[in-house]
């Protein structure tokens, strides 16, 4: 059957703490949606939240703090990494919780 | 795409296949292939995606594209949508199925099983939450375990996916290359 489980920890793991230009710190916080500081930190809860209403002037903000593009692809990319990990662990616990099995 | 570097930031050899895939296909290079051909060391997320849509599975090939079309339904990521639906409407050769499913779930012509597996990625990927009662009822429509967990790696991937593809804002491609992309990704899959 299929399994994801290690090429899931392994992309995290490249995300989190490969090779980038924005640090590991924000890209961390980025995944986490936490510990933020403005305007990253409404942007990446858009990408967390509502990824489709995210706008040309929302990215603009980002370039005006003094992001670079690949800085701000590195963030995004975080960003949706880290929701769609949180839903997938909420999902598999529930699954535990229903089957009794780990 | 919001970001230029997704559009011409690739390196020369990815460039030149670019070239290549224009001219061979007769459409443009479409963005998912820009996406995922930027810098590999760091996103690198085909090899996932092809172990959730193409690895082995008690679902089908186009169960599982239809879950993608599903959820990019519920994310309302119109290209991820339009590609799905397309990827799955081959893989079934039914459109009328695929088009039901994305219309109205709970009258579409589809076994119970996967109507409960769609139903329950609805709400995971609509919430972000899903509690024991939500598994239980999908179980009891006679989904396996191991199906859940499948179908959960195909909601994993397209929850990131739609988000790229929002964030960056991809170009819907007309339907011939939209057409074109899903009996790609149904010959070749996603590496």
């Amino acid at each position: 059957m299929s399994d994801i489980t290690s090429l899931h920890s392994s992309l995290v793991a490249r995300v989190l703490e490969g090779e980038g230009q924005a640090s590991p710190e924000i890209r961390r916080t980025a995944f986490d949606n936490e510990r933020l500081a403005e305007p990253v930190r409404t942007v990446v809860d858009k990408v967390a939240h509502r990824a489709r209403m995210v706008t040309d002037a929302d990215i603009g903000t980002l370039r005006k703090a003094g992001l670079s593009e690949d800085q701000i692809y590195e963030i995004v990319v975080c960003a949706a990494i880290g929701q769609a990990t949180r839903q997938y662990q909420n999902a598999l616990a529930a699954l535990s919780a229903a089957t009794g099995r780990n | 795409m919001r970001l230029a570097i997704l559009d011409h930031g690739h390196g020369i050899r990815t460039k030149a296949m670019f070239v290549l895939i224009r001219v061979f296909s007769g459409h443009p290079v479409v963005d998912a292939v820009k996406l995922a051909l930027y810098r590999p060391s760091f996103y690198r997320a085909g090899g996932l995606t092809q172990e959730a849509m193409r690895g082995p599975s008690d679902w089908s090939v186009a169960d599982r594209e239809l879950m993608a079309a599903y959820i990019s339904k519920m994310n309302e990521t119109e290209f991820c949508v339009a590609a799905h639906t397309a990827t799955s409407v081959l893989a079934y050769n039914d459109g009328a199925k695929v088009s039901a499913t994305v219309a109205d779930l709970e009258t579409a012509p589809l076994g119970e099983p996967l109507r409960a597996t769609l139903r329950m990625l609805g709400k995971l990927t609509r919430e972000s939450n899903l509690d024991a009662d939500d598994i239980r009822r999908v179980l009891a429509a006679g989904a396996s375990e191991q199906q859940i967990k499948d179908a959960l790696a195909v909601a994993f991937s397209f929850n990131v996916t739609d988000r790229l593809a929002d964030v960056f804002d991809f170009a819907v491609d007309d339907p011939a290359a939209i057409n074109a992309g899903a009996k790609y990704l149904l010959a070749r899959g996603y590496r």
